[in-house]
């Protein structure tokens, strides 16, 4: 695919600007000789034409929400409501400077404080921040409070060590190093829930805290749950629960309820709020009754009718974020979760479990199901034994010729070769069922004509990729000619 | 049923048949019945599209802050958005798609990925760029992570001409990981005055332009601090009249990237930017994207060195950072891509032309003076005997400035900082000249 680089012609542009009304060597006088800049950076040179057909043809090359079915596990790829994407391009919120006073700003004050009023309700928490950009900076944010919560109490460097179940998203470990926890590993038990035996032998007084998943990784509910928190709990440790399966209880039961102290929302999963290519999301936690004095700054609070922002928090650890989070996914937050109301968020997980568990039960049969019991939102096949040489990378890859998006593959890593499945509540049962009969063909192929699936995608703009590659031999900016 | 779910009552009862359960409520059997009974609703009707519509477009209007003429910057700055961007952005393909890792169907994020990379490489003057971090204030963190890691040193030199807020969210980070910040005091320019450098630094931060707008000088730093990182937080306007930091061996570049065709926003979403030396890759955060061949040697794009990521290295990884602010990075390669390096140039130059047109005449104004001598692009602050008079007199008279608190952080008392983008008018500088002279 040719890059912007690759198009247009020296001398063209994109964009009428205005003049300038003075000589430039007049105003680079202003630049002291050593910092004025020797040689303009190599950017493109395009008309506007050419710039927006070059964005418009990689735009098709992309596969989203829109285009089709996407049941990348964990992630919760639903429909994106259209209403949201006008109300967050309002200039009344886009055009305003958070550094503006605040009897200046008090539409948005206003919905940073009703979303965080909706938020600890849903949690069943009594504290919010808005702060956190994406999930991971809410992990992080959530140790950062841990980690102050122990050094108030004078338990710090003891209390070190973070507990997490081998089927923990990524981002949880490395959070938890981030802000300086040694992290141990919980094996899963044989229902791939959390092993209590193992907890309790790891239980001690150098734990700071568990990080979980509600429900698991494996689309898993932990069904001993409030024993797990009353141990963690009674070791004089905290309960920081990863939001990102929320979709699979919204409406219908709240973390706080089941002894969480941090609870991380991801807005962009949960709240429909589109992915896009990578964020910008939004991770706000949600916080117990202990931890209240050391949320970031600044806290919104709401006087009468006028809000105000509150920065006299001792204790605080500080700020996350330079400003509020991000307000405009929080916009569009708020405008899905006023739409949907209480009946509509019960609906969502009620759909939401229902397709999952419906693909489930229609595909176990045919592919590997390590774990056969009632699933939430999500449930992990594995690809293992389809097809003497055939891999996990290859039915996904395949998928793509039937026109799905693929799984999330090779996670959770306790399952091999493992396929993460999450329809979400916006599909139509025919496309559920399309799937499943991609699925079931597929499998079928992979014994057939196991060339297929090795070399697909064929119905892709590029075939498979080398990543190997990739790593062995970066290129990672514009090869410009030599000269 | 909510207007977003698609399922038929009929749907539901072949769903449940085929799962063997009698009703949508069995489904949630596993979740302890106490936890289930102690769930509180929040209270709230499901509303229609049309109530929804004006209630949140009541809250967008309920802000006077908008009609106020931004002389208002501090890091976030009122930059001309072509329209061109937004209608980009609203592609669907590229923003209800997320991150890229089924390379084959995800051509376009990562070709675009790869031409912003390439981008912030030419701004900054450095090897290699990340698709980009959350915002300025976290990249500049896990800058200092970095340099952390590299050198092993424990003591971070940060100048108090940083932005104050990037500054706090740089104390979160640091205090979580033992890391001390030590004061660099500014000179009567309002550039850094680098003393003595403490054996276990690890980096030396400089913001390019500093948060009063001043320009510093980059030169002869790196060859001081040695092993040390020098790391520069830039505002990339700028940097099209700038001499690019990885000249004077900036180690790590981070920057604000919402100047690039992103609106305010009232502070996010924001646009994390961050380049380096390609023998610190391996210890970079964030997704980039790499050129490679599909199976029939036809070039492509797919991410790149995957083993320093969380996904796969959890608590060994570089960064914890999954999600990042990839749509806004999109709006910066279009919003380059459609400037050209002249335009950049331009854009740079029409600020510079507007504020130091309004800085001189403010500066003639008896009793405002300049709080720095050091030069300046197109910010600058403004000392004055009452400053908090001042900034109340602008306002009254429609006009925005950063007022005395944000530069009393910085230790500097009674002043206010003014920002002039290539949108402002003669007409509004001339407001500005008359309210602050006290004419009504």
């Amino acid at each position: 695919m040719p890059t912007l680089y690759d198009r247009g012609q020296k001398g063209r542009r994109a964009l009428a600007l205005p003049e300038l009304t003075q000589p430039e060597e007049d105003l680079l006088r202003h630049i002291p000789e050593a910092m004025r800049r020797k040689s303009p950076p190599r950017l493109p040179e395009v008309s506007q034409p050419e710039l927006v057909r070059h964005y418009t043809a990689l735009s098709r090359l992309n596969y989203g929400v829109d285009t089709g079915f996407y049941p990348l596990g964990s992630c919760t790829m639903k429909y994106n409501p259209k209403l949201h994407e006008d109300l967050a391009r309002l200039p009344g919120f886009t055009q305003l400077h958070p550094l503006l006073p605040e009897e200046e700003v008090q539409g948005a004050l206003a919905v940073l404080w009703e979303l965080s009023e909706y938020l600890k309700g849903i949690a069943g928490l009594p504290g919010v921040s808005l702060q956190p950009a994406a999930g991971a900076h809410g992990e992080l944010t959530g140790m950062f409070l841990i980690k102050r919560y122990f050094e108030d109490r004078g338990e710090l460097p003891r209390r070190h060590k973070i507990l997490l179940p081998d089927s923990a998203h990524g981002t949880n470990p490395a959070s938890a190093a981030m802000a300086g926890f040694r992290v141990v590993a919980l094996p899963s038990d044989r229902r791939g829930l959390v092993d209590l035996e193992a907890l309790k032998r790891n239980l001690d007084e150098e734990v700071a805290g568990i990080m979980l998943t509600v429900p698991n990784t494996l689309g898993l509910f932990e069904e001993d749950i409030l024993e797990i928190t009353r141990l963690v709990h009674e070791a004089g440790g905290l309960c920081y629960f990863d939001g990102a399966n929320l979709n699979a209880f919204l409406g219908r039961a709240r973390p706080g309820d089941m002894g969480a102290d941090i609870f991380h929302f991801n807005l962009h999963k949960t709240f429909s709020t589109p992915h896009g290519g990578g964020g910008p999301g939004a991770g706000p936690i949600a916080v117990s009754a202990p931890l209240l004095p050391y949320l970031p700054v600044p806290e919104i609070v709401k006087e009468g009718e006028t809000f105000r922002l509150n920065y006299d928090k001792p204790k605080t650890i500080g700020r996350v974020h330079p400003y509020f989070g991000n307000f405009l996914v929080m916009v569009r937050a708020l405008a899905y979760i006023l739409t949907l109301g209480d009946a509509g968020m019960r609906e969502v997980s009620a759909a939401a479990v229902l397709a999952a568990n419906y693909l489930r039960v229609r595909l176990k049969g045919t592919y590997k199901l390590p774990y056969d019991r009632l699933c939430k939102h999500e449930f992990v096949l594995s690809g293992e034994g389809l097809a003497e040489g055939i891999r996990t990378l290859d039915i996904a890859k395949r998928l793509i010729d039937y026109g799905f998006h693929p799984p999330t593959i090779y996670f959770p890593l306790i399952v091999r070769e493992a396929l993460m499945i999450e329809p979400t509540e916006t599909e139509p049962k025919e496309v559920l069922d399309a799937f499943v009969e991609a699925m079931l063909k597929i499998a079928e192929e992979a014994r057939t004509q196991p060339e297929l699936l090795k070399g697909a995608p064929q119905r892709a703009p590029v075939k498979r990729l080398d990543e190997a590659r990739a790593a062995r031999q970066p290129v990672l900016r514009y090869p410009f000619p030599e000269g | 049923m909510n207007p977003y779910i698609p399922h038929t009552e009929r749907d539901i009862e072949a769903m449940l048949r085929a799962v063997g359960l009698p009703d949508v409520e069995a489904l949630f059997s596993d979740i302890p019945e106490e936890v289930r009974r102690r769930f509180r609703p929040l209270g709230l009707p499901p509303r229609d599209e049309i109530w929804v519509s004006r209630y949140i477009a009541g809250l967008a209007e309920r802000s006077t802050g908008r009609r106020l003429i931004p002389f208002l910057g501090a890091g976030l700055y009122d930059h001309y958005v072509p329209p061109l961007v937004g209608h980009i952005l609203a592609r669907s393909e590229f923003y209800t798609a997320y991150t890229p890792y089924q390379a084959e169907i995800s051509q376009g994020t990562l070709t675009w990925m790869f031409e912003f990379q390439t981008m912030v490489c030419e701004l900054t003057g450095l090897e290699v760029a990340n698709a980009s971090m959350y915002d300025g204030a976290t990249a500049l963190s896990e800058a200092v992570y970095m340099a952390r890691r590299a050198t092993g040193g424990s003591t971070v030199l940060v100048p108090k001409s940083l932005h104050p807020h990037v500054r706090e969210v740089l104390a979160t980070y640091a205090w979580a990981a033992g890391l001390r910040l030590v004061d660099v005091p500014y000179d009567e320019a309002g550039q850094i005055q680098l003393g003595e450098i403490p054996a276990d630094t690890c980096a030396l931060i400089v913001q390019e332009p500093n948060f009063f707008g001043v320009i510093e000088d980059l030169s002869g730093l790196k060859e001081r601090l040695g092993k040390a990182f020098l790391i520069v937080y830039v505002n990339p306007i700028a940097l099209g009249v700038l001499e690019p930091p990885g000249k004077f061996g900036a180690d790590v570049v981070v920057g604000e990237g919402q100047v690039l065709g992103l609106p305010l926003s009232f502070g996010g979403p924001l646009l994390g930017l961050f380049a380096t030396r390609m023998e610190h890759l391996r210890r970079m955060p964030g997704r980039i994207s790499g050129r490679t061949v599909d199976a029939e040697g036809k070039e492509g794009y797919v991410m790149a060195l995957q083993t320093r990521e969380q996904h796969i290295r959890r608590e060994e990884a570089t960064s914890n950072i999954c999600t990042n602010s990839a749509l806004c990075a999109l709006a910066a390669t279009v919003y380059l891509g459609a400037l050209g390096p002249e335009g950049l140039r331009r854009i740079a130059l029409l600020s510079m032309e507007r504020a130091h047109a309004l800085a001189a005449r403010v500066f003639a104004l008896p009793g405002f003076r300049p709080a720095f001598r050091g030069p300046f692009l197109y910010e600058f602050a403004v000392a004055c005997a009452d400053a908090q008079a001042s900034v109340e007199r602008l306002r009254r008279h429609g006009i925005a400035v950063a007022g005395p608190a944000l530069l009393r952080k910085c230790g500097v008392d009674n002043a206010f900082l003014v920002a002039v983008t290539e949108k402002r008018t003669p007409e509004e500088l001339e407001l500005f000249v008359r309210a602050l002279a006290g004419k009504e």
